[in-house]
């Protein structure tokens, strides 16, 4: 059967051959080239803009500011202009658009547009933003129009967001542990660094039919916020997405479509394409939040958590994009998967002047999980355990109650236990301490524990429909954009499962256009095989419904009698006489020419169905379907007197409920797992002290490269989800979450100090020691 | 008036055709493969030389094509992942190791270890694949599938 098969992906000889049509691979003759011109000051009011030399270069059709379009953007709250209005609030905010024949012409003129800045004073952190006084990034904060219902902004201040848990009592807890250790983190923002650079295309037609073709894992989001700003019927609207050259959430955002939709508007609807360089794409376009964070673990004389307190501070940038769903995700995620009775937590969303922040891959749970699981090594450290026996002690178990008082079972959570058991036979772990191997090196492992819950809007959509082919075989469209994460795959076996079909006889229409594909909320968090696959299963019941229909007529008996198999037709009184899809599914002709039956056309459609919003004040509620969770190790040598270290080994076991395609799922989490080495030990954006990125682009910012890699171990526990495809949890984004902490964990077991803060590169390591590191409270 | 100016007639040779084109002299081989000639598989990724998603081969050695001026590539042979066509073992060892997740990068990948089998044909040590792979990036997979694909290029002698 097709589950449990390793099949190529469905696209791989489109991707290896050149074939694959990414956004900017569309031709590009009869188009007009737009370029941006983005803010050198991170916060400044506008005092003038002087096009004069920029409009009379040849070719220049139009440029546009900020007073070009008054309307706001966001997909939780409206804050954010398309181009800056009279202040900019990031070093890389768009403040100017050209529209110009070529792309030279282009280039030429954002270079001769003057803009004069009046500089603002400015907050870089978290911290700076909620000090006494701070300057205020948005003033007033609370004055946008919302677009959630679950959005606190604090007024007279830079919180865009609060969101708080209160579990048992943390007052009366605190005093009955035995050990205690507090602890404060700092995590700068970092980029997605997806290969391809974001770029969109739109053009309006005379009588108002936009089209955008766009790199995007949101399109029907796209369609959804151009209608509502522009006020134009949505049906008006049509938005292709070839294939995406990776997202890890950077895509999800509506940002360069607006833009793209303001410059074919402004010369007459002319088809224009709009492109950013590499620098902009970091710079100017959303990246990954920085996060502060102040984690306080409590433990009782058996080792077993008895109280945590933690406050998350989000630095979300400039403007809040969907950085709030963020931070409401970090708390009711917040103490990773073990068991706490008495919880208190504040997670806030805190404007900075720094490049605004969107979902990255896992919704930044890698962020919070570095703090809470390097706090958790210093619990067990102070309770003289084993760091990977004190995670198995507090396990999160059936009966146990999350963060926002949601009952585990098996089904919601899956088996931490196995997980790490299993990860410590998969690891050879050692224990967690340094062991010497020569002059000033050791070798360490470090281990991290994650889970991850998705924080969907309660009442997000797919849906799918499914035709055959005249030979059988059948195609599938859904709305999932195919952008590397692989979920076309796991449809494509889901639908062959179901079918009991091969999943060669499996056609899947790669590229979304919104007119065609019904619609699919985004491309993100994990929950294709959840969402679309019930949408899925759903159409492929349709088909066999109407193929038992078919059959009835076709063998003259009741559709219960015939079973639909292997491509087949046929009565279960009968499995020898049977009729091939081929011939039965576009109707079927009979021996005497007689026809009988109707064409199968299958489609479902799926709604999520029993989430909450979380109450206010105590955070009870249930965000998302089920939890992933798993156990991680990172194995580390290390030389202590220069700081630098080499990677041995990383392992993963995660509980995956069911596993549909081992090759792609192990390469899915390998990946996950390299992300999160690369961005532990190298990745940041970093700004000087006026707020200006110092390296926006590929040469100063380095990304792992091959060498540098560890062995990867990976395996899967299976408790299956009830409810879910084939009992599949999410995966595709999760291998990242725990390897920044598991790293960290190993570094700090390697040099005997408590690391706090990331990237994990050898002079910080080092200047931490020097400055005698940050003991816990 | 400020202008821009200036577009010569060359000749390039891509994946075994000719190709009369007109450039102007700070043109990217990278853009005019692209958008003149029609032949995307070659990706632009930074434009600065740091990806490696744009790479193809000339004269049988790697060559990342943002780097390269199209004026420059004249009299060269250029070999693109179209030129592959379909039939080069590098591209059966990506699909049958999943080299390769959103694709992006993949072309730049193949030219790379496509011209290593060809100027490597028996199997380098460990640090010249690393040295010759290390010239690109991939944002998705661990790199243990593409050293997986690039084990594939060199099947043991002996094998049965």
């Amino acid at each position: 059967m097709a589950i449990g098969e390793s099949i190529p992906r469905k696209e791989a000889w489109d991707k290896v051959t050149g074939r694959a049509q990414y956004c900017d691979d569309l031709p590009v003759t009869g188009l007009l080239e737009a370029r941006l011109l983005t803010s050198t000051c991170a916060h400044a009011t506008i005092v003038r803009i002087d096009m004069t030399r920029a409009l009379a270069v040849d070719g220049v059709k139009s440029i546009l500011t900020g007073d070009d379009c008054p309307e706001l953007f966001g997909p939780l709250v409206q804050d954010r202009p398309a181009l800056a209005r009279g202040v900019v609030r990031y070093a890389g905010e768009p403040v100017a658009l050209v529209v110009a024949q070529d792309a030279p012409a282009a280039e030429l003129a954002a270079r001769l547009i003057e803009v004069d800045y009046a500089p603002l004073p400015l907050v870089l952190t978290p911290s700076q933003a909620l000090a006494d006084g701070a300057p205020l990034v948005h003033c007033p904060v609370n004055g946008y129009k919302k677009v959630v219902t679950d959005m606190y902004p604090e007024a007279g201040t830079n919180i865009a967001s609060r969101y708080k848990i209160r579990k048992g009592d943390v007052q009366a807890a605190f005093p009955k542990c035995t050990a205690v250790v507090r602890q404060r983190f700092a995590l700068p923002p970092s980029d997605h660094l997806a290969m391809e650079v974001r770029t969109a295309r739109a053009e309006i037609s005379a009588d108002g039919q936009v089209l955008i073709t766009t790199a995007s894992q949101a399109p029907y989001t796209v369609k959804k916020q151009l209608a509502e700003a522009f006020l134009i019927p949505a049906g008006q609207i049509q938005v292709k997405v070839p294939f995406v050259g990776g997202g890890f959430g950077g895509k999800a955002p509506v940002v360069l479509e607006i833009l793209a939709f303001l410059a074919s508007r402004s010369v007459g609807g002319k088809a224009v394409r709009l492109s950013i360089p590499r620098e902009q794409d970091m710079a100017s376009a959303p990246g990954r939040l920085g996060l502060e964070a102040d984690i306080t673990l409590g433990a009782d004389g058996d080792g077993l958590i008895r109280a945590a307190e933690m406050t998350y501070w989000l630095d979300c940038g400039a403007y809040t994009d969907i950085a709030p769903n963020m931070t409401k995700a970090i708390a009711v995620d917040c103490t990773g998967p073990y068991h706490i009775e008495n919880l208190h937590c504040d997670a806030l969303c805190v404007y900075t002047n720094h490049t605004y922040a969107t979902s990255f891959r896992s919704f930044s749970h890698e962020s919070y999980t570095f703090c809470i699981e390097r706090a958790m090594d210093l619990l067990a450290d102070k309770c003289g355990l084993d760091p990977l026996e004190f995670r198995l002690k507090n396990a999160i178990r059936p009966g146990s109650l999350t963060p926002t008082q949601v009952l585990c079972s098996d089904s919601l959570t899956g088996d931490l236990t196995k997980c790490l058991t299993g990860v410590k036979a998969l690891s050879a772990w050692e224990g967690g301490r340094a062991v010497p191997i020569k002059q000033d090196t050791v070798r360490a492992m470090g281990v991290a524990c994650f889970w991850k819950s998705a924080n969907p809007p309660t009442d997000a959509i797919s849906g799918a429909m499914i035709t055959f082919n005249s030979d059988g075989s059948v195609n599938l469209n859904t709305g999932v954009v195919e952008m590397g994460s692989g979920g076309q795959t796991d449809l494509a076996q889901l639908l062959a499962e179901r079918l009991r079909i091969h999943p060669d006889q499996v056609h899947v229409v790669m590229p979304v256009d919104t007119r065609t594909a019904p619609e699919n909320w985004k491309t993100v968090a994990s929950l294709t095989h959840y969402m679309a696959g019930q949408a899925v299963l759903r159409a492929v019941d349709d088909l066999i419904a109407q193929l038992r229909q078919n059959g009835a007529q076709a063998f003259g008996c009741p559709p219960d009698e015939i079973e639909v198999a292997n491509g087949r037709v046929f009565s279960k009184k009968n499995p020898e006489d049977f009729i091939a899809f081929k011939d039965i599914a576009q109707g079927y002709q009979s021996p005497l020419g007689e026809s009988i039956g109707e064409p199968v056309l299958g489609r479902g459609g799926f709604m999520l169905k029993g989430l909450s919003l979380l109450s206010p004040e105590t955070g009870l509620g249930q965000t998302g379907p089920a939890w992933t969770l798993g156990a991680q190790v990172v194995e580390v040598e290390a030389s202590l007197k220069t700081g630098s270290y080499r990677l041995i080994s990383a392992s993963t076991v995660m509980d995956v409920g069911r596993v549909v395609n081992p090759a792609l799922m192990h390469a899915m989490v390998a990946g996950g797992m390299s992300m999160g080495i690369s961005l532990a030990s190298r990745e940041a954006m970093t700004y000087d002290a006026q707020g200006i990125p110092q390296a926006p682009n590929l040469r100063s910012y380095k990304l792992l490269h091959i060498g540098q890699e560890p062995d990867y171990r990976v395996a899967f526990v299976e408790t299956p989800e009830e409810g879910s495809p084939y009992g599949m949890r999410s995966y595709s984004e999760h291998g990242i979450i725990g390897i920044p902490a598991a790293l960290g964990n190993a570094l700090s077991a390697a040099f005997g100090r408590p690391l706090v803060s990331l990237p994990l590169t050898p002079e910080r390591i080092l200047n931490g020691l020097e400055e005698g590191g940050h003991d816990p409270v | 008036m400020i202008r821009y100016e200036g577009k010569t007639v060359i000749k390039l040779t891509v994946n075994g055709s000719v190709h009369e084109l007109a450039v102007r002299p700070s043109d990217l081989l990278l853009d005019v493969l692209r958008e003149q000639l029609g032949l995307t598989a070659a990706k632009p990724g930074c434009k600065n030389g740091d990806c490696g998603a744009c790479t193809v081969v000339i004269d049988g050695w790697p060559a990342k094509s943002c780097l390269v001026l199209a004026v420059e590539a004249e009299g060269h042979a250029i070999l693109t992942v179209e030129g592959l066509g379909g039939t080069a073992a590098v591209q059966r060892a990506f699909v049958e190791e999943n080299a390769f997740q959103c694709g992006y990068c993949t072309s730049g990948f193949l030219m790379v270890c496509h011209a290593l089998q060809t100027q490597h044909p028996t199997l380098p040590e460990e640090y010249v694949i690393e040295e010759w792979l290390a010239s690109n990036v991939c944002r998705c997979t661990s790199y243990e599938e593409i050293r997986a694909a690039v084990g594939r290029l060199y099947p043991p002698e002996d094998a049965p």
